[in-house]
């Protein structure tokens, strides 16, 4: 009996690519493995092994008089990270990108709240195209405005005088550590533009956060008693936390890595990112530039497993 | 008694929707009281009215006594199960259950032997220590009547609470509920669009269609006697005849109401007690503990007819699909409904 004939001559016709796909479709770790590898090789060459061999200049040996680096191995660089020059760097840095975090925090969260929880539709639109558009623009075009702004006779000195506050601008001013001479060369003004900078990193994971919180947990909350402000501190803060988290991971970690608005705004002195360019590139002293790159990793990786002790991410 | 909630023409608009309308309930203290219907029908924005999550745009809502337009959910002696449970997920279970107490400030060691307490009721004494993440949803469902039942309100909204569970744990956690009413006298409010929980449940029931009560009722009153025809649609399944059938039959032209287990396969001869109509089988469905049979009458309308398979299954002569028979009821069975004026005109 030839009854099963048609099917035969169908099953051959499209035999290979039958074949390939239900073997995909009995093997799915197959299928994931072709559709990981390639770009897993790119991540693991590119970013971590370029990542790693960068460090691994860290531990070779510049010599001076010939401005020339040398294949001898030595932990020089990354004791020398604990000179109190550099360590002044690193402290500088990171006290500042502390502050950017906190600063940027408590700016964006009121932001993203009512991003998250008041608008619908076109307004939430307007929202996020509002804050990620000063995104858009070029970063050093930004960077050199605050310049003007800030500087001395510039808009924002100006409008101080105007509104009668020139006292209390001098008064700021005079306190060691956060002043300056004008606010274009003080570390307040240098912490504003940070901020300016890198908030919408701050607003965005924060209004995720936000935006995942469902309604009924809070009128769960107010619904068994508690006021306003107890459903905040008590229910929306504690779930908001990674978004906090998240975004405060951008904005330490792109402070930490910054070469560009410290040179342009605030007092003289590197911080860790102008310091690694200063060091490659005019001094060409590649090892110790390795060595202050691993600075910024190993706060990070600190910073995570403290916030991650703190229970931040048991949420997600 | 005093009333436990009292809505007096209370309506609540959302644009052009009237999602509630013109509606006037009251709830006994101590009862339990549904709010069937089907979705959209205003029932569960009846319940958050109550809660104080929505406002009314027109009418007055008194809880115990007191007007409670104007005053936020956390100043109102009332407390809510959630449809989706709305358990804190940062929070072990616990900490949920004493959070109400927490927030109004009651001593660490009391509020937490409190909800010890109250987890005890729901039978998930020592599950304290775990996140919600960690239950089932039938532990969950239980988190959230234990958070609620530790404030000792007077009034408990449940919104749906049963939804999500499967048929047996529901009909477990129904017998609970009710036991629990029992034991603690409190006013519960039952939201649900499954008309067998309401009726198994409730001391009385009121039905919702399109914003508006068509009847409030004992849930045998409204299963004996509907007042509207949606009523003796929605709870339990009827026949609801109209027109040339009903002036024939009851000499009147409103429509009645005759349930299909009230119907009888004719035998002999008619008595002036019953009345009869004939027509043709055409579906016969087996559903266990009954068979349903569907008639179509001469005049091309449908009729059912449920029997207890004991009888159907002892008769002489099975029926066949395209038999001709006559279908017979007495004539007490029928029901006249009036038809709800206001919600038929919208």
């Amino acid at each position: 009996m030839q009854i099963s004939t048609p099917i035969a001559v169908a099953e051959q016709r499209q035999g290979v690519m039958n074949r390939l796909s239900s073997l995909l479709y009995r093997k799915p770790n197959l299928y994931l493995s072709m559709l990981l590898i390639p770009p897993l090789v790119w991540f693991g060459a590119i970013y971590l092994g370029s990542l790693l061999n960068l460090l691994w200049q860290g531990v070779y040996t510049f010599d001076d008089f010939s401005m020339t680096v040398l294949p001898e191995l030595t932990t020089a660089n990354f004791t020398a990270l604990f000179q109190p020059a550099n360590f002044d760097i690193i402290v500088r840095t990171v006290s500042m990108a502390i502050a950017v975090s906190i600063g940027s925090a408590l700016i964006a969260f009121p932001i993203a709240y009512y991003m998250a929880r008041y608008t619908t539709g076109k307004t939430k639109a307007f929202f996020y195209i509002a804050v990620m558009m000063p995104m858009w623009a070029s970063y050093i075009v930004k960077a050199y405005a605050w310049t003007l702004l800030l500087a001395k006779g510039g808009v924002a000195q100006w409008f101080v005088e105007h509104m009668g506050l020139t006292p209390l601008l001098q008064f700021i001013l005079g306190i060691p550590g956060v002043g300056g001479s004008t606010l274009s060369t003080s570390h307040l003004g240098r912490f504003f533009v940070f901020i300016y900078i890198w908030l919408p990193f701050m607003i965005l994971p924060i209004q995720a956060a936000l935006e995942r919180l469902p309604p009924s947990l809070l009128q769960a909350s107010s619904d068994l008693g508690a006021r306003p402000w107890q459903t905040f501190v008590q229910v929306i803060l504690p779930l908001s936390i990674p978004g906090i988290a998240a975004g405060s991971i951008f904005t330490f970690s792109l402070t930490l890595g910054d070469f560009i608005v410290p040179q342009l705004i605030g007092p003289p002195g590197y911080f860790i990112g102008s310091m690694v360019y200063a060091q490659q590139g005019a001094i060409g002293n590649m090892p110790m530039a390795a060595a202050f790159t691993l600075v910024p990793i190993v706060l990070i990786a600190i910073y995570l497993s403290v916030v991650k002790r703190l229970g931040a991410f048991d949420a997600l | 008694m005093t009333l436990a909630v009292q809505f007096t023409d209370v309506s609540r608009v959302f644009g052009d929707v009237r999602a509630v309308d013109r509606v006037s309930i009251d709830i006994q203290d101590g009862e339990f009281f549904s709010m069937l219907g089907p979705s959209g029908s205003g029932k569960t924005t009846c319940l958050r009215l109550i809660a104080g999550f929505e406002h009314p745009s027109a009418g007055s809502i008194r809880i115990h006594g007191v007007e409670a337009v104007g005053l936020a959910p956390y100043q109102r002696d009332v407390n809510t199960v959630f449809q989706d449970y709305a358990l804190f997920p940062h929070m072990n279970v616990r900490d949920n259950v004493a959070y109400g107490l927490k927030v109004k400030g009651v001593g660490k060691s009391e509020r937490l032997n409190r909800a010890e307490e109250a987890l005890g009721m729901v039978a998930l004494a020592g599950y304290g220590d775990r996140k919600p993440a960690q239950l089932s949803g039938g532990q969950r469902q239980r988190v959230a009547l234990a958070r609620a039942l530790v404030n000792r309100p007077r009034v408990l909204l449940l919104d749906e609470p049963l939804g999500a569970l499967d048929l047996k744990l529901r009909e477990q956690m129904q017998g609970e509920l009710k036991k629990l009413q029992r034991q603690l006298g409190i006013t519960f409010i039952f939201v649900t669009h499954d008309q067998t929980e309401a009726l198994s449940m409730s001391d009385r029931v009121a039905v919702f269609n399109k914003g508006r009560i068509e009847q409030v009722d004992t849930p045998r009153n409204l299963y004996m006697k509907p007042a509207t025809p949606f009523v003796a649609e929605f709870v339990g399944t009827s026949n609801v005849l109209r027109g040339e059938i009903a002036q024939r039959l009851t000499g009147s032209a409103q429509p009645f109401s005759i349930r299909p287990e009230h119907i009888q396969f004719a035998e002999g001869a008619a008595s002036s007690e019953h009345v009869e109509l004939s027509g043709v089988l055409h579906d016969i469905q087996y559903q266990g503990a009954a068979t349903r049979f569907e008639l179509k009458l001469d005049n091309g309308e449908n009729l059912s007819i449920s029997q207890a398979n004991s009888q159907w299954e002892t008769q002489a002569q099975p029926l066949t699909l395209g038999q001709q028979v006559t279908a017979r009821w007495p004539r007490e069975a029928m029901v006249t409904l009036h038809d709800n004026a206001a919600t038929e005109a919208r």
